[in-house]
């Protein structure tokens, strides 16, 4: 089954709804969105890029297989709680730099623990739903 | 609309329950989900409906509790969601095995386990 | 210093991370699997250690205070389950490096033998209502993956009926929690005791009791909700149904034990005659059922239900006597549980078979398996002077203290039948002599041998401990009741003095 429409949409739509999931994931920090919409937007994109060209296509252009995004996710948002420790606060304790980043606001540890949220949220989704595709 | 939404509490128990009966393995997992977003939407309607009011006060509002919406059952629906949107994901990539490896879903055949042969 | 509470969650969370990373490398995975497992065992020691002072350490995550944040709370009980979950990830973790066949281990079985640690050792840890069912569903889910890793038919099979009936329960968990929330408004477990022995909206408040009964009641496998546990427990392979036997349907146990201690003890006498026949129907069916069975981990599953029976027994009776031999019989069921179904699973990959018919001869070839058989065999019907008598005697002198003499009898009785199972496995699997055919068994080196016999070596061992020296094991779990009993000191633990 390949349809040059979607093929070729996707081709397009991939970059941007790419950006946009990274848009949600940072814009998360203090608005609306978050990690989890982020990661379910990016898995989504992947998952329509799967359908278009085929599940050994998206596999190839993901780099990673989806359960090592899930590790690193994993590392990455319980590594972020690990930080308030070392600074001497309970576990999880958000930790705030007085730096200011244009677009994202205030730097801090839970801008990391999305980050692995993120990462999970892709590497679970992919792995499911790519799993479900190939037949 | 706490009445509506009590009757739609119902109505979705009883389609889950009854969709679980069923022998079907696409209708148990159909029946498992509906019966996750009766326990949602439940959780929702009993955690209070308030309408027209944030969860954040500021100005000159701050500190009333009249105008405060508790927002906490919407987070934990989230959190269930999420949960819930994984847990089936799962169960559906196992009833996909199941279907390949037994070659049925009707939930009469799988009595391997059950009679020991 | 108040890491400790959380490194037995986040030892267990790194390994799975760290094993899914190194999917390609299994002899990496083997060696992190046993090392994190040694390392659950090293923190919930060291928590022992601690709330054996009679301290409970609490740490509210995020820094956010306790009614509103997430807290995590260390008293006696949930320390002595993380210490024995440590103990029983170890004895698997080992028994699986060559227990488990390798394309499962190539399929992440270390992955989610630690996020199943994780999430039991979550569910023991928290203090939050809402928290425990996150847990449990983390719990549920890689315990779904194990049972279903390597797909055999009836795994899979197994594995729907698991997973069918266990998110009802979850469901119906999350049904009571709306539940209480709407009533108190808060899901803190400390705050909710506090507001609840206060309230006076008894009715509602004895629906939710209800629906988490029932939603325990089917993770734990109490009469009439069992029917999942010997439909699957026997079919993954026997390193699987040991983890899954020593600790899924106890942490079903430990909620119920945490919830109606602390939360609905003001009204105890109301749940009280549910309980204690309950406690009744889930011993005598669970016996019962497996006098009918012919498998040797068949019999064991159904075993699992009627031993939770006695479990729930002492919490129905409710006094301190009664408490502390719940959680005596709790480690006690837990070490010899495992150990048998490793046992089961050494037996099966000499004889190639679980069906007592193909087994037989095992005494004349195998001494050893024999002893090691023996050992928690005992121990579970309630020989002295091995734990399970211990346990035993406690629940029924408690029993006929309070004077529920019924109950004596049923559990007597149930006891005995328990001695006749094993003497059944006994007579078919060991002294029976070798049948003609049988399926040809898996070639095994004495070094695989020994490894897999290890672990079911030490938590025998660790049956004869809890047996012979006795007494300072009950003292600890005296003290878990009394603790039980009073959830002042558990409220001010977690909400400050006030």
């Amino acid at each position: 089954m390949s349809s040059l429409v979607l093929s070729t949409a996707t081709r397009y739509l991939l970059p941007v709804l790419l950006m946009f999931s990274v848009f949600l994931l940072i814009r998360g920090h203090n608005e609306p969105g978050g990690g989890f919409v982020g990661g379910l937007t990016a898995a989504a994109a992947f998952a329509l890029f799967a359908i278009a060209s085929g599940v050994e296509r998206a596999r190839q252009m993901l780099w990673f297989h989806p359960r090592t995004l899930l590790g690193t996710g994993l590392l990455f948002a319980a590594g972020a709680g690990l930080l308030a420790v070392t600074a001497g606060s309970p576990y999880m304790t958000g930790l705030w730099t007085s730096f200011e980043m244009p677009a994202v606001g205030k730097l801090g540890t839970p801008l990391v623990f999305d980050v692995g949220v993120y990462l999970v949220v892709v590497g679970m989704v992919l792995m499911i739903v790519l799993e479900l595709a190939e037949e | 609309m706490e009445l509506l939404l009590a009757i739609t509490v119902g109505a979705l128990y009883a389609a889950g329950f009854y969709m679980i009966l069923r022998r079907s393995l696409v209708k148990v997992i159909i029946g498992l989900a509906l019966l996750g977003h009766a326990a949602h939407l439940f959780l929702f309607t009993v955690g209070g409906l308030t309408r027209g009011s944030a969860p954040l006060l500021t100005g000159e509002t701050a500190g009333r509790v009249e105008s405060y919406a508790d927002p906490l059952p919407q987070a934990l629906i989230l959190t269930a969601i999420v949960i819930g949107f994984g847990v089936q994901a799962f169960a559906l990539v196992l009833f996909k095995r199941v279907y390949q490896t037994i070659g049925t879903d009707d939930l009469d055949q799988l009595k391997a386990t059950d009679t020991g042969s | 210093m108040h890491l400790i509470v959380l490194l037995p969650i986040l030892i267990p969370l790194f390994t799975a991370a760290a094993c899914l990373l190194l999917w390609k490398q299994p002899a990496l995975q083997r060696v992190l699997s046993v090392t994190g497992a040694v390392a659950i065992l090293v923190a919930g020691l060291r928590l022992l250690s601690t709330a054996a002072q009679g301290e409970i350490i609490s740490v509210q995550l995020g820094n956010w205070p306790a009614p509103f944040g997430i807290t995590v709370v260390a008293d006696l009980l949930s320390s002595i389950m993380v210490a024995i979950v440590g103990m029983i990830g170890l004895a698997v973790a080992v028994y699986a490096l060559f227990g488990i066949d390798r394309r499962r281990q190539s399929f992440g079985f270390h992955a989610f033998l630690h996020a199943l640690l994780m999430g039991v050792c979550g569910a023991f840890l928290t203090g939050d209502l809402f928290n425990l069912y996150v847990w449990f569903e983390v719990m549920l889910i890689a315990s779904f993956v194990l049972v279903a890793l390597g797909g055999e038919k009836t795994q899979l099979e197994g594995a729907i009926k698991y997973v069918t009936l266990n998110l009802i329960s979850s469901a119906l968990f999350l049904a009571a929690v709306g539940v209480l929330y709407s009533t108190v408004g808060t899901l803190n477990m400390a705050d909710l005791a506090r507001s609840l022995s206060s309230a006076d909206v008894r009715s509602v408040l004895s629906v939710a009791g209800g629906i988490l009964l029932i939603a325990f009641g089917i993770k734990a496998a109490v009469f009439p909700l069992f029917f999942w546990l010997p439909a699957s427990y026997h079919t993954p392979p026997a390193a699987i149904s040991a983890v899954m036997a020593g600790l899924l349907t106890k942490v079903g146990v430990y909620a119920m034990l945490r919830i109606f201690s602390l939360l609905f003890a003001y009204d105890f006498a109301y749940v009280q005659p549910v309980f204690l026949a309950v406690a009744g129907a889930t011993m005598v069916t669970g016996v019962l059922g497996a006098a009918a069975q012919t498998g040797f981990r068949r019999i064991l599953s159904f075993h699992i239900i009627s031993q939770i029976g006695y479990m729930i027994m002492g919490l129905a009776i409710f006094t301190p006597l009664a408490l502390a031999g719940t959680v005596f019989y709790l480690v006690h069921n837990i070490l010899a549980k495992t150990s048998l179904f490793l046992v089961a699973g050494i037996a099966q990959r000499f004889t190639g078979s679980d069906e007592l018919r193909h087994l037989g001869g095992l005494y004349r070839e195998r001494l050893w398996l024999t002893i090691l058989f023996l050992v928690p065999a005992l121990s579970l019907a309630g020989i002295p002077p091995l734990s399970g008598f211990w346990a035993k005697f406690a629940l029924i002198r408690a029993s006929m203290e309070a004077g529920h003499y019924l109950l004596i009898v049923v559990a007597f009785s149930v006891g005995l039948l328990t001695l006749y199972s094993m003497t059944k496995i006994w007579g078919e699997a060991f002294w029976k002599e070798k049948p003609a055919e049988r399926p040809v068994p898996d070639k095994l080196d004495a070094r695989e041998i020994r490894w897999m016999v290890l672990p079911s070596l030490a938590l025998a061992a660790m049956s004869i401990i809890l047996g012979v020296g006795a007494e300072p094991f009950f003292l600890l779990a005296y003290a878990t009741a009394e603790q039980l009993l009073n959830p002042n000191q558990y409220i001010n633990a977690v909400l400050g003095d006030t």
